[in-house]
């Protein structure tokens, strides 16, 4: 009898990422034996001290869970507390949201399709090796990424951590004519990408499809990204009030972040490629037709090809963004008026990575008694798990080196954002 | 001539969000000549390739929140020429060290739903508390301008040009009208540290101390005038408690506010 033939492929660092996460996986006779993603992130406890602060707090201290992705903690969280208290943002401020969300979008698409997932095509350990040899690239991803930042910049005031979101709007807004200035890096943002876009469908993806089941929020008039129902490709189709109904959370002991699975059924992915599954309908006409172009065309169901995904959807912010700006007029106030309801609330957005879930629960003077917010990287967790254990059997033939960066390469395909997936472990204090 | 050796660059992760470190990778325009002026050694949100120390000059983002953070930060410390640390998290234990206020006894058995899982200290502290340090840089998040001031200065063996005046001088410059004088906002901007160009105000809202403390600051002067102006002992005990609430000046107020909130829990 032969000797079991045993290999461990361990990266006690993954790069490349945002936030700090290990993988271990342990094959046995060409059978995946162990494998975890570890996230050893030291957890935050944002739950907890979010109990006792005011309502108006909610956006500014939730952001600080994600430096990548504050706007989408901020959009969430005024999405949860507003449709409690019965408020709907609309008109000329509800434009201005969605500007500052697709310049998040655009940043964080850009950060992570040139700098982070683009190397591992080409064999570079990072962007800036690769800037050697393909500098023009590299510096067009990063004129992408500047579009992004300059709007929202302009209209957060800053690009990490902005300061001018508020529940029930914003605390200024802008002029027709700052707004007007943003049109030329948008366009140029978006000419950009579909060039890149053509040049990267030429790049070798690797042969895996999995039957995902994709999850997104659902919106009847738009590419859902500031609100929606929360819809699958296997059947749920629910408000976002019944997300902890169809959605359950795993506490596992390698990992400080939780697992999420759908009730009764597994793993299930959420971002790009489910949206794009989902919602391709709804993309910008040339959005729609570059990914075409490219044989983009959906179900996609190899996560690789998430990279091509995620440069669609920048075409597709960048041509809503200047379509936003060419019909913005200054609101009269920046901000709706509002009472405050006791109540639970419950808000979801679509971050650049996924469904980003917020529930809060606030007292009649607005103070928050309860917080529980699911962020997307905890949700693909287990789907991350699940590609790898299908992968790592097909890739045995490779060197260990390269096998490890492929490994990867596969949980980059999630542009996985550990900061965020970590602040979650579910809090029981115990009140006398 | 032989060219000189390129310092070595590391940027550090420890608690925080990722965004202080992402604010080098926000330097669009100024990325690739950095690039070319020092050795990004060790920068894992940018690379896997990693140089091993010494380093030159390290960036530390995140406070130290688990024993084996401890371990690391004194490590990164013998590793370096220079430790800079970055942001509320590394300066001041971040909004994290909200934390620091609860009563801890007996605090992780009522926590977690499984507490064996996961080790964390009982506070959430800067580097400072454990490591010499260089240079703090202050925000949440920190500036790209004040990050390529400072990296710049270390270039050229200088003291790096950040001031430590308050965000009133910044507003003063800026021509922005006082939001707390005009509207009666509630702003902290006479006791916090300049930097970020008086972002709030310009916004029409108040400054709620992103950026820390400022040098010799005098908090409580300016909560007694908000007392006595309407807002209560808990609404400035929050204001004082937000991303810097274990900064020492912010740290003093905030418990100064608690006490008048809760008289008898003071002892």
């Amino acid at each position: 009898m032969p000797k079991p033939r045993t290999l461990t492929v361990r990266v006690e660092a993954l790069a490349r990422v945002e936030g700090e996460g290990a993988l271990h996986v342990r094959v046995r006779n060409g059978q995946v034996h162990e494998l975890r993603l570890e996230i050893y992130e030291p957890p935050r406890f944002f739950e907890a001290f979010l109990r006792g602060r005011r309502f108006e707090e909610a956006p500014d201290i939730t952001a600080r869970i994600c430096g990548i992705c504050p706007v989408a903690y901020q959009m969430s969280a005024c999405n949860a507390i507003e449709s409690l208290f019965g408020l709907s943002v609309k008109g000329p401020l509800r434009d201005l949201r969605l500007l500052l969300y697709y310049g998040e979008w655009i940043e964080s698409h850009a950060l992570h399709v040139f700098l982070l997932h683009l190397p591992d095509f080409l064999g570079y350990e990072s962007a800036l090796y690769m800037a050697r040899d393909h500098p023009e690239w590299v510096q067009k991803g990063l004129q992408i990424k500047k579009a992004g930042n300059d709007l929202m910049a302009r209209i957060g005031g800053r690009e990490i951590h902005p300061i001018n979101v508020r529940v029930g709007g914003f605390y200024a807004v802008p002029s027709r004519r700052v707004l007007l200035e943003h049109r030329e890096g948008l366009a140029r943002a978006r000419d950009f990408m579909i060039e890149a876009l053509r040049w990267m469908a030429g790049l070798e993806f690797p042969d895996f499809e999995e039957d995902y089941e994709f999850v997104a929020l659902y919106h009847p008039e738009e590419y859902a990204i500031l609100e929606g129902w929360i819809r699958s490709s296997k059947g749920i189709f629910i408000p976002v009030s019944s997300f902890e109904e169809a959605f359950e959370e795993l506490q596992v002991p390698y990992s400080n972040a939780l697992h999420s699975i759908v009730r009764g059924r597994g793993s299930y992915m959420v971002g790009p490629l489910a949206r794009f599954n989902l919602n391709f309908h709804q993309l910008s006409p040339l959005a729609r037709e570059v990914a075409a172009s490219i044989g983009l065309v959906p179900p996609v169901r190899n996560p690789f090809r998430s990279l091509l995904v995620r440069g669609v959807e920048v075409i597709h912010a960048c041509e809503e963004a200047l379509h936003l700006i060419d019909r913005y007029e200054p609101p009269d106030h920046p901000v709706e008026p509002f009472e405050v309801r006791a109540g639970v609330g419950f808000g979801a957005s679509e971050a650049p990575r996924g469904i980003l879930y917020h529930r809060y629960r606030i007292n009649a003077e607005g103070r928050i008694e309860e917080a529980k917010i699911v962020p997307p990287t905890a949700q693909n967790q287990r789907r991350i798990e699940d590609d790898l254990r299908k992968l790592v059997p097909r890739l045995l033939s490779l060197p260990k080196e390269q096998l490890t960066w492929r490994c990867e390469q596969a949980v980059r395909n999630y542009d996985p954002c550990i900061s965020c997936a970590t602040h979650f472990l579910r809090l029981e204090i115990e009140k006398e | 001539m032989a060219r000189r050796r390129k310092p070595k660059l590391a940027v550090w992760k420890f608690a925080s969000c990722d965004g202080c470190q992402l604010t080098l990778l926000d330097c669009e325009e100024e990325l690739l000549t950095l690039a070319g002026e020092v050795e990004i050694a060790y920068f894992l949100e940018a690379s896997r390739a990693v140089v091993r120390g010494p380093y030159d000059l390290s960036l530390v983002e995140g406070s130290i929140s688990t024993p084996e953070q401890v371990d690391q930060i004194r490590e990164i410390r013998r590793q370096s020429r220079f430790l800079v640390a970055i942001g509320a998290c590394a300066t001041a234990g971040g909004i994290q060290a909200l934390r620091n206020f609860a009563d801890v006894r007996g605090f992780l058995e009522l926590v977690y739903a499984r507490p064996e899982y996961i080790k964390t200290l009982e506070k959430s502290l800067p580097a400072s508390a454990y490591v010499p340090v260089d240079f703090e840089l202050r925000g949440c998040p920190i500036g790209k301008g004040p990050l390529l001031e400072l990296i710049s200065a270390f270039l050229n063996g200088r003291r790096p040009n950040i001031p430590n005046h308050s965000v009133c001088i910044e507003c003063k410059r800026r021509g922005t009208v006082c939001v707390m004088v005009a509207q009666g906002i509630p702003c902290l901007g006479p006791v916090t540290q300049a930097g970020c160009g008086a972002l709030c105000p310009a916004y029409r809202r108040g400054c709620y101390g992103c950026f820390g403390p400022m040098e010799t600051p005098n908090p409580a002067s300016l909560g007694d005038w908000l007392l006595a102006r309407g807002m209560s002992s808990p609404d400035l005990v929050r204001l004082f408690r937000t991303f810097n609430a274990y900064a020492p000046a912010f740290r003093e107020a905030g418990e100064r506010y608690a006490e008048a909130a809760n008289p008898d829990r003071s002892s």
